[in-house]
C-alpha cells in the first residue's frame, strides 16, 4: 500500500462556541480533490466533526426543491446544520423529526460568507441520528476532554496551533470557561435528576 | 576463577550441545589471545566464538549467548531478544516455503505470539495443544508485529501440563460515525470453504452462484483522536441492531430490496458509543464483545481538571 492511500478523517469534538469561531479554512495541497479543513481555534484542524445537541427547529428555507436548516444547541450555543437532495437520509431526519429532540451529527465544516462580509460557519451532515440523554450527555464529556487536551497543548505549538495562534490569536481562556459551565450545567441536570428520584 | 576461566566455561555452554570441544581448550585459547597477541578478552572472545561457528556449521544468530531470561508472550516488546518461554501450540499453519519446518501460534496466559521453526534447524516437531518449555527462542518484529523463531540452538522439552491461554483482543471505543458499503444483507458465496460477499450475485472466484444469506456490519468508531474500523458478523450485528437474519430476509422481502436493512441499521446504531472488543484481522476489529456506552462516568474528573487550568 502506497503512502497516498487516503485515510478517513478523525471526527473532531468541538462544542459550538469554538466551531462557529473556526472561520479560516485551509488544503493541505494544491490538488483539487484534497480535502478542506476548517482551523479550530484550540489547534486542530477539522475537516469532519461529531456533535450532539438538541434540535430545536427545523425548516426548509429552499426555493425550488427541499434544503433544509436545523439549530442544534450545544451548553454553550448553537450548530446550524443544512441538508438538501445530496443528503437524502438527513433531510429526512431534519423533515421527519418532532423537536426538540436529543440528535448527534456526523458532517464536515463549511464556511460561507455573508452579505455583510462576515464568515459563517455550518455544518453538512452525513448523518443525523436522534439519540438518547445520555448519548448527548457522553458527548458533552467527552467534547469538554477532547478540547482541554487542544488547549493544553497549545504552548507546545504544534502546526495547527502555530497556525490558529496567526490566524486568530485566540482567547483561550473562553474555550476553557465554556468546558466548565457546560459540566456544571451536566451537573446541575444531575442533581436534579437525583432530587426528583428522591 | 579467573576471568578468563569464565568466558571460556559461558563460551563451552553455548557450544555444548553442538561441539566437543572442552572448557580448558577454550581457555587456553583465550589465553594465547589475550596475553601472547594482546587482544582485548572481549575480542579473544569473539574470535573464538567465530571459530566454534564456522566448525558447527552455525551462525551467530543460533547462540544463545546464555543471557535468555524468561518471559511471558505480552512482554515481548522489541526484537533479536533471546527468551525461554513456557507455552502452548495453539495453531499450526501451512508453512509457505521449503526453510521453513514449522510455522503457527504459540500462546500463554497473557497472550499470543506467531512462531517460525527453520528447516535447517532439524528440531523435533510440535504438535497442537501441547504445552512446551522453550530455552532460547529469538524475538523478530515485522511491521510492528512481533514473533519468535526456534534456532538450532533451542531447546524443546514438552511438558506433561495444562496452559490456559489468554486472549490478546483489542478493546476500542468510540461513536459509531459510519456504517461502509457492504453492510446489512449480504449474500456469500455457497462454494466450499469460499465465503467471499456476492457483488451483483458473482463470485469473484466462482463466477455467478446462489448466494447465502448473511447479516454483517463494516462499522466505524471514533472517540475524536483516531478512528477504528470494526466488522461485526451476524451474531454481533443482531446483537447490536436487534434486527435477527430472518427478520432482515422478511423486511427485504417486503419492501423487494436488500438496502432497507442497512438503512434501518442505520437508524439504530449510528451516532451513538459504544465499546467493542475482538481479535484483530488486517485493519478490522472483529467485535465479538460489544457494549453500548450511555451515560458518561467522568464528568467530575473533566471539571476538576478544568478549573485547575
Amino acid at each position: 500500500m502506497s503512502a497516498s492511500v487516503p485515510t478517513r478523517e478523525v471526527a473532531r469534538r468541538a462544542f459550538a462556541t469554538e466551531f462557529n469561531d473556526a472561520t479560516y479554512t485551509f488544503k493541505e495541497s494544491d490538488d483539487d480533490r484534497a480535502p478542506v479543513y476548517s482551523l479550530l481555534p484550540t489547534g486542530q484542524r477539522a475537516n469532519r466533526v461529531f456533535v450532539a445537541g438538541t434540535l430545536t427547529e427545523t425548516e426548509d428555507v429552499g426555493d425550488d426543491s427541499e434544503y433544509w436548516r436545523g439549530r442544534i444547541v450545544d451548553p454553550t450555543g448553537t450548530f446550524f446544520t443544512y441538508a438538501g437532495q445530496y443528503q437524502p437520509e438527513a433531510t429526512s431526519v431534519l423533515r421527519e423529526t418532532e423537536t426538540p429532540a436529543y440528535v448527534t451529527v456526523v458532517g464536515k465544516p463549511r464556511t460561507y460568507e455573508t452579505d455583510e462580509g462576515g464568515v459563517n460557519v455550518s455544518l453538512r451532515p452525513e448523518s443525523i441520528s436522534v439519540v438518547d440523554g445520555a448519548t448527548r450527555n457522553r458527548w458533552v464529556v467527552e467534547t469538554a476532554d477532547r478540547t482541554l487536551d487542544r488547549i493544553e497543548a497549545f504552548d507546545e505549538a504544534g502546526e495547527y496551533a502555530a497556525m490558529a495562534d496567526t490566524q486568530y490569536d485566540p482567547e483561550l481562556s473562553t474555550y476553557r470557561d465554556g468546558v466548565v459551565s457546560a459540566l456544571e450545567d451536566l451537573e446541575a441536570e444531575a442533581d436534579e435528576e437525583l432530587a426528583a428520584e428522591a | 576463577m579467573t576471568d578468563l576461566r569464565e568466558h571460556a566455561v559461558d563460551v563451552h555452554e553455548q557450544f555444548s550441545d553442538s561441539l566437543d570441544v572442552g572448557v580448558d581448550e577454550i581457555e587456553s585459547r583465550l589465553e594465547t589471545l589475550v596475553s601472547e597477541y594482546r587482544v582485548p578478552v572481549d575480542e579473544a572472545r569473539r574470535s573464538i566464538v567465530s571459530t566454534y561457528l564456522d566448525e558447527a556449521g552455525m551462525d551467530r544468530e543460533d547462540l544463545s549467548g546464555g543471557t535468555t531470561e524468561s518471559a511471558a508472550v505480552a512482554d515481548i516488546d522489541s526484537p533479536e531478544e533471546w527468551l525461554d518461554m513456557t507455552v502452548k501450540v495453539v495453531d499450526l499453519w501451512e508453512p509457505n516455503a521449503d526453510s521453513i519446518a514449522q510455522v503457527g501460534l504459540l500462546g500463554d496466559e497473557t497472550g499470543t505470539v506467531k512462531f517460525t521453526k527453520w528447516a535447517k534447524s532439524e528440531l523435533p516437531e510440535l504438535d497442537e495443544g501441547v504445552v512446551y518449555r522453550l530455552e532460547g527462542v529469538v524475538t523478530d518484529e515485522y511491521q510492528g508485529r512481533f514473533s519468535v523463531k526456534l534456532n538450532s540452538a533451542t531447546t524443546i522439552e514438552e511438558l506433561d501440563t495444562e496452559l490456559e491461554v489468554g486472549d490478546d483482543d483489542t478493546e476500542v471505543e468510540g461513536a459509531l460515525v459510519d456504517i461502509q458499503s457492504g453492510s446489512g444483507l449480504i449474500k456469500r458465496c455457497p462454494a466450499e470453504d469460499c465465503t467471499r460477499v456476492l457483488q451483483n450475485g458473482r463470485c469473484s472466484e466462482h463466477g455467478d452462484v446462489e448466494g447465502e444469506f448473511d447479516l454483517r456490519i463494516k462499522g466505524v468508531l471514533d472517540d475524536g483522536v483516531e478512528i477504528h474500523e470494526t466488522i461485526f458478523n451476524r451474531e454481533s450485528t443482531e446483537e447490536l441492531t436487534g434486527i435477527t437474519l430472518n427478520e432482515a430476509q422478511q423486511m427485504a422481502m417486503d419492501a423487494l430490496d436488500t438496502e432497507v436493512v442497512v438503512e434501518e441499521m442505520r437508524e439504530t446504531v449510528l451516532g451513538r458509543y459504544y465499546r467493542v472488543s475482538g481479535p484483530t484481522l488486517g485493519r478490522y476489529v472483529l467485535a465479538n464483545d460489544i457494549e453500548r456506552l450511555g451515560a458518561p462516568t467522568d464528568a467530575e474528573r473533566v471539571l476538576i481538571r478544568a478549573r485547575s487550568m
